[in-house]
């Protein structure tokens, strides 16, 4: 008689099945407040700049990491190039940035000759002061938009997500499953360095786009507030990312794309067109991707081709695999902690250690302990430390 | 009475191997059928061909009226058409619940954006509920589907099929370690669902089929040996040789 009555009432509100949701967006309110309290600009100026943008950038690594989750944890698709998308993003943002700031630049120096320089002389010496390291004056046709940051955006959007249908397509199309999947994706993110890389691809070779920290227009505001606004925005962007991965999962869709990851047969043959549906989430998580680079980038100040290297998206898996795939907040988790670990680590904050017959330089062997913690969580932590935490939670309270 | 589905001359070989040779096969509306027949006689892939998993190498596999010609189709666009699939090893989805599982499979539109969008109506929990109880698995609707045992599993997974609706059900090996009691239920729901749809039983088992009481064919070497009764079939001279040794 119970099992009858609980089966009819309707489901529950949104909030009330995610407690976590809640707790996510408190917890990340909480840590965006109190630093905005000590940070220099707007508070007691306890924390420096650079570690307030590091927590900005950490925030968007997050983003990137619940995007990540989303298409392995969830659907089972170990994507091993999503940086790609998470660079590209970058760029996108960055092709803007460059470009006004250089505009700014250009106008003011020349704004002393007696005649006013006409946009054809502003365009040369705009296209020398960008190009000119890789040996080039033109603007290449790829830098049409650069004037306009809507057009920017737009692409910030476009540019890896069209990227991610036309890769996606074709290897769904062609039922590429597994770890093919995931060399092809690798493939991907390689092939493009790669081609970034050359000094003709139009976006300065190995230089890539720098100067990424100075907004036009905003020479004026110190970087100490300039810090604070990105902080907020990418506080922003991974609350409302979680919010929409907690949606997309929470309902029939999520249940359809955990039914692919744990059997595609089974989905197909209940009529579900499951390359459509792996085709969805990879260009949405590619497009998570995206607005997570372009976020991180104007913090970061640089971006160039290393930061698509196929490495980049192994880190990836590894931040969500420790953090705990199929959870979002193990994704969350994962992402912050190795990434600030790991900038403690190699960032010299951490005193070398002297054992006797070696001096331990942690620059040097930070990987080696990564990898290490790797190989412990896969062998004695499988869930992840978000496993560990659900673990903790069905032991006590719920009980 | 129409054939609902016509299955006619196919071949398929797999490096060289014949697993199906010149089969032919038809079914109507509402029948049940049992198809028997040794390893390797070809019952597996005889419906991958049927809902789309494997291409033949040649011949034709026609559905319903006005015919639609079913080797064009993927695997989910038959699956929508109506020819619903279980699997030999009970596959449903184990980290859902019972409810979960039964829900993704109620017939509704299948696209990404619609299943997004979707929330349960009373009715389609109601339905859900129904179905439950069909299979006897109504005080377990909010069991992970992990949690069930094998039996439970099977009925499970043909209870997803009757969420699809389907006009057509291909079910391999259903009984296949069950107790017997849970044989005997199964043999029930299985004689119920026939009647308003076509159902097509992969069995080893004779008992099982002597049970289901209906026309049997024998597959073997990958074609058509016998088709009639039971007592019929299992009179036939070579059908004695295949099952009995030579």
């Amino acid at each position: 008689m119970f099992g009858r009555s609980t089966t009819i009432e309707k489901p529950r509100s949104f909030f009330m099945k995610n407690p976590s949701v809640f707790i996510f967006i408190a917890a990340l309110s909480v840590i965006t407040v109190v630093t905005t309290l000590l940070s220099e600009a707007l508070g007691l100026g306890l924390l420096s700049t650079s570690f307030i943008k590091l927590l900005g950038k950490t925030l968007c690594l997050c983003l990137i990491a619940i995007a990540m989750d989303l298409v392995w944890g969830y659907c089972g698709i170990l994507s091993l190039g999503h940086f790609a998308f998470f660079g590209l993003g970058g760029y996108m943002i960055g092709m803007w940035l460059m470009y006004e700031r250089t505009k700014d630049i250009v106008i003011n120096s020349l704004s002393s000759q007696v005649l006013p320089p006409t946009p054809i002389e502003i365009q040369d010496a705009i296209g020398t002061q960008i190009f000119g390291v890789v040996g080039g004056s033109e603007i290449p046709a790829i830098w049409f938009f650069a004037d306009s940051l809507s057009a920017q955006l737009a692409l910030v959007v476009l540019v890896p997500g069209l990227l991610a249908l036309l890769f996606g397509w074709l290897a769904f199309r062609s039922r590429v499953t597994g770890v093919y999947l995931s060399i092809l994706t690798q493939a991907m993110t390689l092939a493009l360095a790669l081609y970034l890389f050359q000094n003709d691809s139009g976006l300065r070779g190995n230089n890539g786009l720098s100067g990424l920290q100075n907004i036009p227009g905003l020479e004026e505001i110190p970087q100490s507030f300039i810090s604070i606004w990105f902080l907020w925005g990418s506080a922003l962007a991974l609350g409302l990312g979680y919010l929409l991965a907690a949606w997309v999962v929470s309902g029939k869709f999520g249940n359809i794309i955990r039914g692919i990851r744990d059997d595609e047969a089974r989905v197909r043959f209940l009529g579900y067109p499951v390359e459509t549906y792996k085709l969805f989430i990879f260009t949405l998580t590619a497009v998570i991707a995206a607005v997570a680079g372009a976020l991180y980038y104007p913090q970061a100040g640089i971006v160039n081709p290393v930061e698509l290297a196929p490495i980049a998206s192994i880190y990836l898996a590894v931040w969500v695999a420790i953090g705990g795939r199929g959870r979002l907040y193990g994704a969350v988790i994962g992402a912050a902690l190795v990434s600030l670990l790991s900038s403690a680590f190699t960032g010299g904050q951490v005193p070398d250690l002297p054992l006797g017959f070696v001096l331990l330089q942690w620059v040097d062997w930070w990987t080696v302990f990564l990898g290490f913690g790797f190989v412990l969580v896969t062998l004695y932590a499988p869930q992840g430390l978000g496993g560990l935490v659900d673990r903790f939670i069905r032991n006590g309270g719920y009980k | 009475m129409s054939a609902l589905l016509e299955v006619d001359g196919i071949s398929v070989a797999f490096d060289g191997y014949k697993a199906i040779n010149d089969l032919s096969f038809s079914i109507n509306e509402g029948e049940l059928r049992a198809v028997i027949g040794p390893n390797g006689a070809g019952k597996t892939t005889f419906m991958d061909i049927v809902t789309g998993k494997t291409r033949p190498d040649s011949g034709k596999v026609e559905w319903g009226r006005p015919t639609r010609n079913l080797l064009r189709m993927s695997e989910s666009e038959i699956a929508k058409l109506g020819i619903g699939r279980k699997f030999q090893r009970p596959t449903v989805f184990e980290n859902q619940s019972v409810q979960d599982n039964l829900v993704l499979s109620l017939r509704k539109q299948r696209g990404p954006v619609s299943a997004l969008l979707y929330r349960p109506s009373r009715t389609d929990l109601k339905k859900v509920e129904e179905l439950a109880e069909e299979i006897g698995l109504e005080q377990r609707l909010h069991r992970n589907a992990r949690e069930l045992s094998h039996g439970h599993k099977q009925w499970l997974e043909i209870g997803m099929l009757l969420a699809q609706d389907p006009q057509l059900l291909l079910v391999d090996e259903p009984a296949a370690g069950m107790t017997l009691a849970e044989r005997e239920r199964t043999t029930d729901l299985l004689k119920r669902m026939a009647g308003e749809r076509a159902v097509v039983v992969v069995e080893h088992d004779m008992d099982f089929v002597r049970r289901l009481n209906c026309r049997v064919t024998v597959l073997h070497e990958g074609a058509v040996l016998a088709e009639g009764s039971l007592d019929f079939v299992t009179s036939n001279q070579s059908v004695i040789e295949v099952y009995l040794g030579r």
